[in-house]
């Protein structure tokens, strides 16, 4: 469990100020809260996508640490490398720290692209936390539609328009998916829970093997916001049940925090201009499609739980 | 110096021999026709215990390279292995590997790329990648193969290069057929190669870098001229690796091979196990009084431009044979770069290209035959009725 005035006093900077994100993005807060969960040196990777772009733009680094870019789609393939290497080099002894490996991609890299990357790293067992910041599009290249892209949300290559309510196709569960691959420790998260996503990081990296983190990042210029909004919505994500948080823990799942007072899913959509054409009447059966969605999801998860 | 020891080896065994003496740290492969037996045989030298390396079994070729990418920047003396579309899936990541200047050595098992699918032989795959930024040394037979990837590791890691090397050998041709091969002592090559000492490494959490930075327009440009500057440099400082080769070992290597060069006429230019096969030929050809040469270029990149026009530029007529077809209309890769090498020389032969072998059909001594009576009447009449032919091919 962390502890916030402790946190404030010890934990190190790795991302400096000054990158080029936007304010408000989530993002960084991901970034920075994960980092908070190790103590021990880390190596960062990033996958080609706005984290990668905005920090590193050459001759200037934001990062504090040994960061790495590679391409798009290969992200986990290259933490595979370089956490072997390590292995390799420690055998040896020409290398005695102890040191952690994370990387941090979003949904494209992640959902999509970079999904075989993600599975055969997995699959062999390699010994590093996963961390997709999942802002639900191609933000970088300028919102396009993502595998992680909710219903009904409007994007530049699925957009709403005069017959169509947006991105027609439910999300993919890829918590799910990763969680097949049977590894020490998946988990969702959400900044607007920092102790809960601190927590959790401090786990994976902990953990006996690979680890996965799951993250909803809040991207006000995709997701059509006021800046200042970003953690009021990740809350809301989190108690609308559309972004439950729990974790997987060698095969057992438990849910993190079961809201109360669930609040329906329109709570969340209302606030987001990429959803605002499903005000239109035409567009009514989407939002009962979304909610009837998200309630299964949730009832589905807490049968799971069982 | 070491004395060698002559053993029978296919070029794949000889491949995956060389890499256990090289012992590297991390080495991340997948399988594909012909390369395969290279990945198992390394594969059970590391189930043995005979190598310290830890060995990564990716889910794709894609993946190799990208970890081997990974690995390289963590410090770690890094190889892999390939053919074909293996090759082609590693697209994008060979760039990467070139321009981040990571001294990966991978032994490429030559294979025509798909479609039609194919498992055999031609040039197509390494020669798609010419503008990679890698360098390519192409192999006659299972000792080049053996000898050269021992040189790739010390061309790779100099200082003044750093660049990945890729070490060709004809698909089926070489890397199944069983030859003798001298192998030298592990502790020679070991000794040979040196300690790998990176600049940089991921692994110096003391010293934090960033690798792969967003480079734009303001500084983009000058980090291609030095990546060019890096191949230059490469044909300036690689004879310095020959030489230590030869010092260490007794065996001479160059970028180029030539064969009955200076009193000939006429001459064939041709990569890997088909000039075994050609020099044959030169052989029974002089016999009968005809003054016919060979060049066998060793290395493709960086693109020997002085020794090949040295070696061509006396001669009346040249035929440059390209087991890989460009698709330029204008004939095949070697032929483009060898006839453009002889441009700038006072006087330079007429030069006719063949493409041949593609998909691995056969090359036969007659077909070579006809390719030095039809560079003999070039050189006769001074004429060239057709400049590409297609050798070996049914009409």
């Amino acid at each position: 469990m962390a502890n916030l005035k402790e946190l404030s006093k010890t934990a190190e900077e790795r991302l400096s100020s000054g990158h080029r994100l936007c304010s408000g993005c989530g993002a960084s807060i991901i970034v920075r809260q994960v980092l908070m969960g190790t103590k021990d040196p880390v190596v960062v990777g990033g996958a080609t996508g706005c984290l990668e772009v905005a920090t590193t733009i050459y001759p200037y680094t934001a990062w504090e640490v040994p960061f790495i870019h590679n391409a798009f789609e290969n992200l986990a393939a290259t933490m595979s490398g370089i956490e072997t290497a390590y292995r390799a080099l420690k055998k040896k002894g020409k290398i005695d720290k102890e040191i952690k490996f994370v990387a941090f991609g979003g949904d494209g890299g992640t959902y999509d692209i970079g999904l075989q990357s993600l599975s055969g790293a997995l699959e062999r067992g390699h010994k590093f936390v996963y961390v997709c910041y999942d802002n639900g599009a191609y933000m970088n290249t300028g919102i396009q539609r993502s595998g992680a892209t909710p219903k009904g949300a409007s994007t530049t290559t699925a957009p709403a328009g005069k017959v169509s309510s947006g991105k027609v196709q439910k999300r993919k569960d890829l918590t799910a998916i990763v969680a097949a691959h049977k590894i020490p420790y998946v988990a969702t998260g959400s900044v607007s829970h920092w102790n809960d996503l601190i927590t959790k990081a401090e786990k994976a990296f902990n953990a006996d093997g690979p680890a996965f983190l799951n993250v909803i990042a809040m991207c006000h210029r995709g997701w059509r916001f006021p800046q200042e909004k970003t953690v009021e919505i990740s809350k809301l994500s989190v108690d609308t049940c559309f972004w439950p948080l729990y974790e997987i823990v060698n095969g057992k799942l438990k849910i993190n925090y079961k809201p109360k007072d669930k609040k329906p899913v329109t709570e969340w959509l209302k606030l987001q201009g990429r959803f605002s054409h499903l005000k239109k009447e035409a567009f009514a059966d989407v939002v009962t499609q979304i909610q009837q969605e998200v309630d299964e999801d949730w009832q589905d998860l807490l049968r799971r739980e069982q | 110096m070491a004395t060698p020891k002559l053993a029978p080896f296919t070029g794949d065994e000889i491949t995956a021999y060389a890499m256990k003496q090289i012992e590297p740290d991390v080495v991340a492969a997948y399988p594909i026709t012909p390369q395969t037996e290279i990945v198992m045989n390394f594969s059970q030298y590391v189930a043995d215990g005979k190598v310290s390396t830890e060995m990564i079994p990716v889910e794709s070729e894609h993946s190799a390279m990208s970890a081997c990418v990974g690995a390289a920047c963590a410090g770690a003396r890094t190889m892999t292995a390939t053919s074909a579309n293996g090759l082609a899936l590693m697209w994008e990541i060979l760039y990467i590997a070139a321009s981040t200047r990571l001294p990966i050595v991978m032994p490429v098992v030559n294979r025509a790329l798909s479609a039609p699918i194919n498992i055999h032989c031609d040039h197509s795959d390494s020669m798609g990648t010419r503008d990679s930024g890698w360098l390519q040394i192409y192999c006659e037979n299972a000792q080049e193969v053996y000898e050269s990837i021992i040189l790739a590791v010390k061309i790779a890691e100099r200082a003044d290069i750093q660049l990945p090397v890729m070490v060709c050998q004809d698909g089926f041709i070489t890397s199944h057929a069983v030859e003798g091969v001298e192998v030298f002592e592990d502790k020679a090559v070991k000794d040979f190669i040196g300690e790998y000492k990176p600049r940089f490494s991921l692994l110096n959490v003391e010293k934090p870098v960033t690798v792969g930075p967003l480079d734009l327009q303001d500084y983009y440009f000058e980090h291609k001229r030095q990546q060019s500057e890096g191949i230059t440099n490469a044909l300036k400082v690689i004879p310095e690796v020959f030489k230590e080769f030869e010092k260490a070992f007794g065996k001479k290597h160059d970028f180029v091979d030539g064969y009955r060069l200076d009193d000939a006429e006429v001459a064939i230019c041709v990569l890997s196990s088909t000039a075994g096969t050609a020099r044959g030929v030169v052989d029974n050809l002089r016999d009968k009084g005809q003054k016919v040469g060979l060049l066998k270029p060793r290395f493709f990149r960086p693109f020997p431009r002085e020794a090949i026009a040295k070696k061509l530029s006396h001669l009346k007529a040249v035929a440059v044979l390209d087991r890989s077809e460009a698709f330029s209309g204008e004939g095949g890769p070697l032929f483009s770069e060898v006839k453009a090498a002889l441009y700038d020389e006072k006087s330079h032969p007429s030069v006719i290209n063949y493409i041949f072998g593609l998909g691995g059909r056969d090359i036969f001594e007659k077909d070579i035959e006809k390719v030095y009576t039809d560079l003999l009447e070039v050189a006769g009449t001074g004429k060239i009725k057709e400049k590409i032919h297609f050798l070996g091919v049914r009409d």
